[in-house]
Parts: structure tokens; C-alpha cells; sequence
């Protein structure tokens, strides 16, 4: 096994996510894009944490980071899921290219 | 995997030292705005009338343990987990920093949230929520305690954004700024997980000192490096991140706008100098040049289209986006002035004068809205005519946020100059030309409402007076006092910088 391919799927992972929030207009799917960007960042993390070696000891740091981001990703996804529904009950709509009320 | 717990198995659990009087102001926020929570589930509306009160006990309290830690100076810096949490001057000061401005929303919000037809309560627990997260943040010398305390900032700020449930203007503000910040936090941890695979340490003072940070410029290093910044770049609105800034002002309660434009920021540039002036001292020839596109495009592109601004509200965000242009200026040549002048000490000093002035301002902008119900620059005409009072501190924070001597504003100004001209070089002379010529541009703007209060007829020729009511009118007087006296004792706050002991230098 190789720290390699780790990165990879983490990369790809990654890109998608942006691909995602960038021309997605539906509000639910632009949360779940950014959803996998935190999953891209969660296998770089756990995958840097075994496979980073002090004194011959694995680290915990990289494991701790992730459940840090699992716990704070959720808290983040159930905010913006409200905001979304409180979007949808104004205006039936949760297409977030229409929320431009504002401009300038 | 197996093998990594297989070795968890193996390392013994040493409980770590707690130094209970540096976390002290941290766990009486904590408690009490946990407190105040449970006050308000028990007793409803009974107890409705006292919340702003009861929260804005809950940011004066934890000032005491933070003062009695400022007179112990010699137990200075205390540190914590391995130098993940340190408590330092610098630290300090921004706590006091934080806390005040806690205590000043919570009197701008307080007529303003009981006068509208909303849940008020909840607004305060938010606000005690997000005050601790930037607390913390003060203290967080760890990529994980920076994060966490990041979103213990925001999440609150995205619900208090979108108060206004059935207003959609503020159901839009809250929706752009939680996207924008969600996926900016997103690409931050990106940038973050590559800089602790690289450098094998989350804690800064360790990164800082990993071979491959100290090795020359590598593309992944530059890589997890500009995406750090671009999260942080979100947090204190720098173009061209800034796009959610003037919506979310706009859209949002005025408060809360106080709020974001002032506190929020000044969190987002402490994550900033923690992670730059920490970690990142050996990839300053990646980071310098970054920061100097950063603040040159930040602060001209805010003034630009400061200018054309009619509504003051939006006028006083694209203001505050110059102004974080200004901010981030030392950090264009940190590499080279780390050791005689800190652009911390200019920064943080900057942060005390901005929040001053900043949060009179809306102070002033919301008891003119009070009578006018409106948010138009022309609204403030004739000010001087029925309130003198009124337009005359107006026109000390206009003077303030222009530079000009001797109110606050010049003194935090000169400081950003003296770091940048310090010692001679391509990067500081040219930003500090590029930021002459626009507090010049900036001149224009805020004199333009000093004229509309001074010389232009009021609107609709409607010479009621203004009601004062009395939390409105104590913020404005301690944004007033602290406006002339930051101008006319410069370097009161002494030095508030000692970095150096962080760096484990």
C-alpha cells in the first residue's frame, strides 16, 4: 500500500467537490459537494496520520483531526440544511441562483 | 489501520497539565452563557426582559481572571498541550478585544431585537456561542484548535444572519454567507490536512520548524499554503473573496452587521497571524508576495466600489473591506520585519482603533435609522440641524475611518506604514504607496456623509428628534472615548506583540 494512492482518491475526491459546488444550482446538492470535499480531507488526514512515522510510532494527530471535521461537518450540514428549508418555505424554490436579490 | 491502533495500544495516556487560571476566562464564558441558556429554557418570558443584561454580564465577568492574568506578567506566556494553547499579552489583549465588542453588540441589539417582532433570546446565546469560539481562537497556537474555533465563529454567524425568518433579503444574506463559508472552510482543511501530512505536526510552532517547510519553496507546500490562506482570506472579507460580504451586510440585522464587520473579521485576521507569523516564517517567499497581491487588490477594489455606494450600510462594508486591505499589508514583508517592528503589534493596535470607530458608526447608523426608518446615505442630511450631538460623533468616526489626525483612525494607520517603510524594499515601498493613494480615495467617501449631515437639508423636512435610548447611547459613548483617546495617546496599548517566545525562537 502506498501513501500515493491514498492521495489520489483524496485529489479526485476533492475536485469533484469543487466541480460541484461551482455549477450546481440546487442548494441541497452544493452542501453535498462540499460534503465531499470533507471526505477528501478525512481520508488525507487518516491516510497522513499512518503513514506519517515519528520515532517509529504512528500519530494519532491526523485520526483526531478527522473526527474533529466528521463532528463540525455535521453541525455545519444541519445549519445549512435550515437555511435551505427556511429558502424553500419564502420563495418554493431552493435553486440558490435566484437568491440574488441583492447586487453592486 | 490495524497497525496504527495496535500502536495506540502501546503509547500510555498521560493526562495533561491544565493551567486553570490561564483557561479561566474561557470556562466562565462557557459557564455562564451555558447559565444563561438554561435561564432562558426555565423561566421563557419571564425572564425575556433581563437576556441582554444577563449576556452582557456574561462577556464582563471573564475580564477579571484575563486582568489578573495581564498583572501577573512574569507567569507570561503560559502554555498549555504541548504549546497548542498559549496565553501571552497578545492573546490577552485580543480577549479584552473580543469581549468588549461581545458586550457592544449586545447593546446595539438590544432595542433593536425587542423592537422587531422575532425570538430574541436565542440571538444572545449565539452571540455568547461565537464570542467564546474567537476567545479561544485568541489562544490557538494548534491547526486543530484553529479550526474548531473558526466554526464555533461562523456556525452561529450563518443562523444569526438569516434572523429574519420571513425576510427574504436575510434569508439570502444567510445563505450566501454559510455557503461561502462552508466551502471556504472546506478548501482551508484541504490545505491544512496537506500541511500535516507534510510537516507531520498539526501544532504551529512544531510546523514551523519541520525540514521540509525550512527547505525552499516546494509546489505542495505552496499548494497547502495559498489554500490556507484563501480560507482565512474568507473570514476577513479580502478580495477576491469578499463577493458574500456586502449581501450578508446588507441582508443580515444591523447589529449582527456590527458584528461581522468588526469581531468576525478581527477573529479571521488573529487565525491569519497565528497560522503566517507561527508556522509559515520559512515559506515567507511564497507567503509575501500572496499577501501583497491580497491587501493591493483588497484595499483598491473596496474603495472602488465603496464610492458608488448609496445605502451606508453597504457603503460601511465595502469600507470595511479597504480597510482589511490595510490589515493585511504587514504581512507583506513579515519575513524581513519579524524582528524589528512585528506587524502583529501594528495589526492588533489596528484591530482596537477599527472595532472602536467601527462600532460607533453603526451605533450612529442605527439610531438615524431609528427616526428614518432608512438606510440611504441621503437619509443622514441635516443631522447637525436636530442632533449636533449625534452628528458630530459621526463625523469623529467618519474622521477616524479617514486616517485623519487626531482621532483614532491615524495613529493605527501610521503604525501600518511604519512597518511597511521600516526596512526599504520593493514590497513595502510600493504597498505603502499603493495604500497613500487610497486612503486618499477613502477621504472622498467618508467626507462625502460628513457633508450630507453638515451642509444638506434634511429629508422631508422632518426636524424630530432623535430617541436615545440608553444601551444605544452608552456604546456610543465608549466608542466615542475610546476613538480620542486611541488618537490623542497613541501607544497607549504598548507593545502587544511577543511572538517570539511562540516561534520557539
Amino acid at each position: 500500500m502506498y501513501l500515493t494512492q491514498y492521495l489520489l482518491l483524496a485529489a479526485v475526491l476533492f475536485c469533484i467537490g469543487v466541480y460541484g459546488v461551482l455549477t450546481r444550482r440546487n442548494g441541497v446538492m452544493v452542501l453535498m459537494s462540499i460534503e465531499l470535499i470533507l471526505n477528501a480531507v478525512n481520508i488525507n488526514m487518516v491516510a497522513f496520520g499512518v503513514f506519517n512515522h515519528v520515532d517509529g510510532q504512528a500519530q494519532v494527530g491526523g485520526a483526531v483531526f478527522a473526527l474533529f471535521i466528521i463532528a463540525v461537518a455535521a453541525a455545519e450540514v444541519g445549519v445549512g440544511l435550515a437555511i435551505v428549508l427556511l429558502i424553500y418555505r419564502n420563495r418554493q424554490s431552493i435553486d440558490v441562483s435566484e437568491a440574488s436579490l441583492m447586487k453592486g | 489501520m490495524l497497525s496504527l491502533l495496535a500502536q495506540i495500544d502501546q503509547v500510555p495516556f498521560i493526562r495533561p497539565e491544565i493551567d486553570w487560571h490561564a483557561v479561566a476566562p474561557e470556562l466562565i464564558l462557557l459557564g455562564l452563557g451555558a447559565l444563561v441558556t438554561t435561564l432562558d429554557l426555565i423561566f421563557l418570558e419571564r425572564i425575556r426582559r433581563f437576556m441582554p443584561t444577563l449576556t452582557g454580564l456574561t462577556f464582563l465577568v471573564p475580564l477579571i481572571p484575563i486582568l489578573t492574568l495581564w498583572n501577573d506578567s512574569e507567569s507570561l506566556p503560559r502554555s498549555m498541550f504541548d504549546g497548542a494553547y498559549v496565553v501571552d499579552r497578545y492573546s490577552l489583549a485580543l480577549k479584552i478585544l473580543f469581549l468588549l465588542s461581545g458586550y457592544l453588540v449586545v447593546l446595539l441589539a438590544t432595542d433593536y431585537m425587542a423592537e422587531g417582532d422575532y425570538y430574541d433570546s436565542e440571538f444572545y446565546q449565539l452571540i455568547s456561542a461565537s464570542i467564546l469560539g474567537m476567545v479561544v481562537m485568541s489562544s490557538a497556537r494548534d491547526l486543530i484548535s484553529i479550526f474548531v474555533a473558526l466554526e464555533l465563529i461562523s456556525i452561529p454567524a450563518y443562523l444569526m444572519a438569516a434572523w429574519r425568518k420571513r425576510d427574504l433579503k436575510s434569508n439570502e444574506a444567510g445563505l450566501k454567507y454559510m455557503l461561502m463559508g462552508v466551502f471556504a472552510s472546506a478548501i482551508m482543511l484541504y490545505g491544512m490536512s496537506i500541511l500535516y501530512g507534510v510537516s507531520g505536526s498539526t501544532n504551529l510552532a512544531v510546523i514551523a520548524q519541520s525540514d521540509i517547510l525550512r527547505s525552499g519553496t516546494r509546489s505542495i507546500v505552496t499548494l497547502a499554503v495559498v489554500f490556507t490562506i484563501i480560507g482565512f482570506g474568507f473570514k476577513v472579507s479580502a478580495v477576491p473573496f469578499h463577493t458574500w460580504a456586502p449581501d450578508t451586510y446588507e441582508g443580515a440585522p444591523t447589529p449582527l452587521t456590527a458584528f461581522l464587520a468588526v469581531a468576525s473579521k478581527a477573529a479571521g485576521f488573529v487565525a491569519l497571524m497565528n497560522v503566517v507569523l507561527v508556522a509559515l516564517p520559512p515559506q515567507a517567499t511564497v507567503v509575501e508576495p500572496l499577501m501583497w497581491v491580497l491587501s493591493a487588490v483588497t484595499m483598491t477594489v473596496g474603495n472602488l466600489i465603496a464610492i458608488r455606494q448609496t445605502n451606508i450600510v453597504r457603503m460601511l462594508a465595502y469600507s470595511g473591506v479597504a480597510q482589511a486591505g490595510y490589515m493585511l499589508a504587514p504581512l507583506a514583508v513579515y519575513g524581513q520585519t519579524f524582528n524589528e517592528t512585528n506587524p502583529a503589534n501594528a495589526i492588533v493596535n489596528y484591530l482596537l482603533v477599527y472595532a472602536a470607530m467601527n462600532f460607533g458608526a453603526f451605533a450612529v447608523v442605527l439610531l438615524v435609522a431609528r427616526k428614518t426608518r432608512s438606510g440611504e446615505i441621503s437619509s443622514f442630511g441635516g443631522l447637525m440641524n436636530y442632533a449636533p450631538g449625534l452628528g458630530a460623533a459621526m463625523t469623529l468616526f467618519l474622521f477616524s475611518l479617514a486616517g485623519i489626525p487626531p482621532v483614532g483612525g491615524w495613529w493605527a494607520k501610521f503604525q501600518i506604514f511604519n512597518v511597511l517603510t521600516q526596512n526599504p524594499s520593493f514590497f513595502g515601498i510600493s504597498l505603502a504607496v499603493i495604500a497613500a493613494i487610497n486612503s486618499v480615495f477613502a477621504a472622498y467617501y467618508y467626507l462625502n456623509i460628513a457633508k450630507q449631515m453638515w451642509f444638506m437639508p434634511e429629508p422631508n423636512e422632518d426636524h424630530t428628534p432623535i430617541g436615545f435610548p440608553a444601551p444605544l447611547a452608552t456604546a456610543l459613548a465608549i466608542t466615542v472615548v475610546a476613538t480620542i483617546v486611541f488618537g490623542i495617546l497613541p501607544g497607549i496599548t504598548g507593545d502587544l506583540s511577543d511572538f517570539t517566545t511562540l516561534a520557539g525562537r
